[in-house]
């Protein structure tokens, strides 16, 4: 089987969005979900969050940060290449449900997951408010696609380069503390924020999950993109402590409650092949070097 | 002219020395000269009772007469009247507690080499040029077209075997199998030391070659659901297999460097880490300890041998009698250099918290206790006690548990009345047929995990069973 590539962009730096004809998959995909890919023969098999599917186009988008060996080598690729595996979609999907205000959170390359879940909590009846951020300006995307699906929008960057000077987390304790604020002086009488959904690197969802402690009525979900093989529910690596048990991020997830989450397991497992991957991705970016390798050799 | 053993004939192997090394197949199966040597023990019995033994009934002595007279084409199309997987079954099957047991041989010397005959007779054929052209292949026989369709749900053995038997009753079948490679257990569980990837692919092009469609990739209960699938086929076959890895819940699991069996088999097998070449990567321990005693942690022991461990223990918390794996499989693992720690239990994984800036909380050793064997249990085996104050350490930098797995899940997704028990399995009826209509199930997705052969013997009666409720339809 093979799966083309119709559609290419860098949308910051070194980050891609990459688009794949799947008729199955986009017919079946929901917000929250992700895609297994395989390049080639010798290709191991890569998760991606979906960034947004199509029926009507037989379309699945993803946005890839080029890090290791297999990103670089995937990146690569153009518009009329084929990859010769995706499986999916796979995970549970987004519990999207009418809850009042939602805000959604996406950081770095979390912001991509992040879009299709606006239009998902928007057509549920929700009132939504995005936030994006990235360490500088070079690395936001989607800006205007994620304004536009939100009913209120705020960006923010570590540097300052663009919007809030300063992290994702801080712009969402200024909403839920103006929240707080009109509820105590009582010019709101019930709270609207229901619920608060963050995306992005395990940090952020570990920050942002522990600034909720201040918010205790606010729900925190987070997605965990842990390591995986099949992602069918078979090899168990993806696994994360969730509420004390074993839980499994491809079957069970990979939405959870941030709240039971243990974060610092899913950090320290997610470091394992660290030394492995970097060396990989060097000798890979040596050899290719002046262009010389084909991205299907 | 060939003369007739005294005894069972020995079947070459790799030396020790050298397999424990490479990936390449251990047993290197019989010569013409030593099967016809073997075929000619058997003293074809009126009534056999080998057959009997074997969950798909295949017709042993008729094959092993077909060999002595050299016909050796016959002699495979005997086996496929029962069996589509004969090279598979030939290696995997255990058939010491099945049709070699029963082999009236046994009282005074030893059975027949039953399961080595059957992967001669189809090794050949596979190695052979006829077997390659279009018209000489022995699957395409098949009965005139019967017009229904019938979703078979995994392609490992159930799946294969069920798919096969459906289509040579003239159902048009298709495969959907989550996977990028056909096969399932056979391709991301068992070795290729133990059975070649070339020989699964060879026997699922055959069955391939009958008509059977396979669709790769496709999740069934995420792609599509099972509701779906029974509303557009005329019946449906679950074959999904074992599913997630059992922990056993001690501190320390989630370290890196724990694996469980069926990641670090999958990384090894279907993703094939063990070789530079390609892209996935798998932690190669100096010292690795293996939990469990069956043949899914005997696999991995030995893979971890052949990944350049120094030293690989096996823990198990039962003696060497209680061992489920087959005795080969075990024999063979000794032979190699995989130690046994027998009695032995784990009770925590101790981490190496050093070293922050690359490689934090790794396996450091695992702490076990020993064990002694106490009164009969449900099983009918003793149970397994522990000894207080007996803890001690054995250093490991790879961990891997192999301590059985439970049913994956995702076949019930929005299928509210296919029933399941309490362990998770699908509930079937004894024509393996489930709760919700048009759809049968067999294999591990409804005993728990078990045997290759077994699966198939299911995916068989499967099929009898669904060409019946099509008939009646």
């Amino acid at each position: 089987m093979s799966y083309k590539i119709v559609e290419k962009e860098e949308v910051a730096t070194d980050t891609f969005k990459m688009v794949f004809e799947a008729p199955d998959i986009a017919a079946a995909a929901k917000a929250g979900q992700f895609l297994i890919v395989r390049i080639d023969e010798r290709g191991e098999r890569i998760p991606l969050t979906i960034a947004d599917f199509s029926s009507d186009e037989n379309t699945v988008t993803t946005v890839i940060q080029a890090l290791g060996k297999s990103t670089k080598k995937l990146t690569k690729m153009n518009v009329g290449e084929s990859i010769s595996d995706i499986a999916g979609p796979l995970g549970t999907p987004a519990d999207v449900k009418q809850l009042g205000t939602v805000v959604l959170v996406g950081g770095g390359v979390g912001i991509a997951p992040i879009y299709p879940q606006i239009s998902a909590y928007k057509n549920a009846g929700n009132r939504v408010v995005s936030i994006i951020g990235a360490r500088n300006k070079d690395l936001l995307f989607w800006e205007e696609r994620v304004k536009d699906a939100s009913d209120e929008y705020f960006v923010a960057t570590d540097d300052g380069s663009k919007g809030h000077h300063g992290f994702v987390t801080e712009v969402l304790k200024n909403i839920l503390d103006e929240e707080k604020e009109k509820i105590e002086n009582k010019t709101l009488e019930n709270p609207k924020i229901k619920r608060v959904v963050v995306i992005g690197p395990p940090i952020l969802m570990k920050v942002a999950t522990q600034m909720m402690n201040e918010y205790p009525d606010v729900e925190i979900i987070v997605s965990m993109n842990t390591m995986m093989v099949d992602g069918t529910g078979m090899c168990g690596g993806c696994r994360l402590i969730v509420d004390g048990k074993v839980k499994f991020s491809c079957v069970d997830g990979p939405e959870f409650d941030g709240r039971l989450v243990d974060f610092n397991t899913v950090m320290n497992r997610l470091t394992i092949y660290k030394r492995e991957e970097i060396e990989r991705a060097e000798k890979y970016k040596k050899e290719c070097e002046g262009g010389v390798c084909s991205t299907l050799d | 002219m060939t003369g007739k053993a005294k005894t069972r004939v020995e079947m070459p192997e790799q030396p020790e020395y050298i397999r424990r090394n490479n990936f390449e197949e251990v047993a290197l199966g019989y010569t013409e000269e030593l099967a016809l040597m073997e075929a000619e023990r058997c003293i074809q019995c009126r009534r056999p009772k080998c057959v009997e033994g074997c969950p798909v009934s295949v017709d042993i002595p008729g094959f092993i007469k077909l060999i002595t007279e050299k016909k050796w084409t016959e002699s495979l199309e005997k086996i496929y009247e029962t069996n589509f997987l004969p090279a598979i079954c030939g290696r995997v099957c255990p058939q010491e507690t099945q049709c070699e047991e029963l082999c009236i041989l046994n009282r005074k010397e030893n059975a027949i080499a039953i399961g080595r005959l059957e992967r001669y007779v189809a090794d050949r054929y596979y190695e052979s040029p006829e077997s390659l052209n279009e018209k000489g292949r022995l699957l395409s026989k098949r009965e005139k077209p019967t017009g229904k369709k019938i979703a078979v749900v995994g392609s490992g053995p159930a799946g294969l075997t069920a798919a096969a038997t459906l289509s040579r009753m003239g159902h048009s079948v298709v495969i959907y199998e989550s996977l990028h490679k056909p096969g399932g257990v056979l391709t991301y569980g068992i070795p290729s030391f133990r059975l070649p990837k070339e020989i699964i692919k060879r026997e699922v092009d055959e069955i391939k070659y009958m008509g059977v469609e396979i669709k790769l990739n496709y999740v069934i209960g995420r792609i599509k659901t099972l509701e779906e699938l029974s509303e557009s086929y005329d019946a449906v076959f679950i074959g999904s297999g074992a599913g997630l890895p059992n922990f056993m819940g001690i501190e320390g699991e989630s370290l890196n460097g724990v694996y469980s069996a069926n990641e670090f088999l999958t990384r090894v097998n279907l993703m094939q880490a063990w070789d530079e070449e390609y892209d996935t990567i798998i932690r190669k321990g100096k010292n690795v300890v293996v939990v469990g005693g069956g043949n899914v942690a005997m696999d991995a022991a030995r893979s971890a041998l052949r990944l350049g461990a120094d030293n690989v223990t096996v823990v198990y918390r039962r003696s060497d009698t209680e061992l489920p794996a087959r005795r080969e499989e075990i024999e063979h693992a000794k032979k190699e250099g995989v130690q046994f720690r027998f009695l032995t239990n784990p009770t925590k994984i101790i981490g190496d918290y050093g070293d922050e800036k690359v490689r934090k909380y790794d396996v450091k050793s695992i702490e076990c206790i020993e064990m002694e064997l106490g009164e009969e249990d449900s099983s009918g085996r003793r149970r397994p006690i522990p000894i207080p104050g007996t803890e001690f350490e054995i250093e490991a930098d790879v961990v891997i548990i192999a301590i059985g797995t439970s049913p994956n899940p995702l076949i019930f997704n929005e299928t509210p009345d296919l029933e399941k028990t309490k362990w998770g399995t699908v509930v079937v009826n004894d024509d393996l047929k489930c709760t919700k209509e048009n759809v049968f199930a067999g294999g591990d997705i409804v005993t728990g995990a078990a045997t290759v052969i077994s699966a198939m013997g299911a995916g068989k009666k499967a099929a009898e069973s669904i060409d019946e409720y099509l008939k009646n339809k």
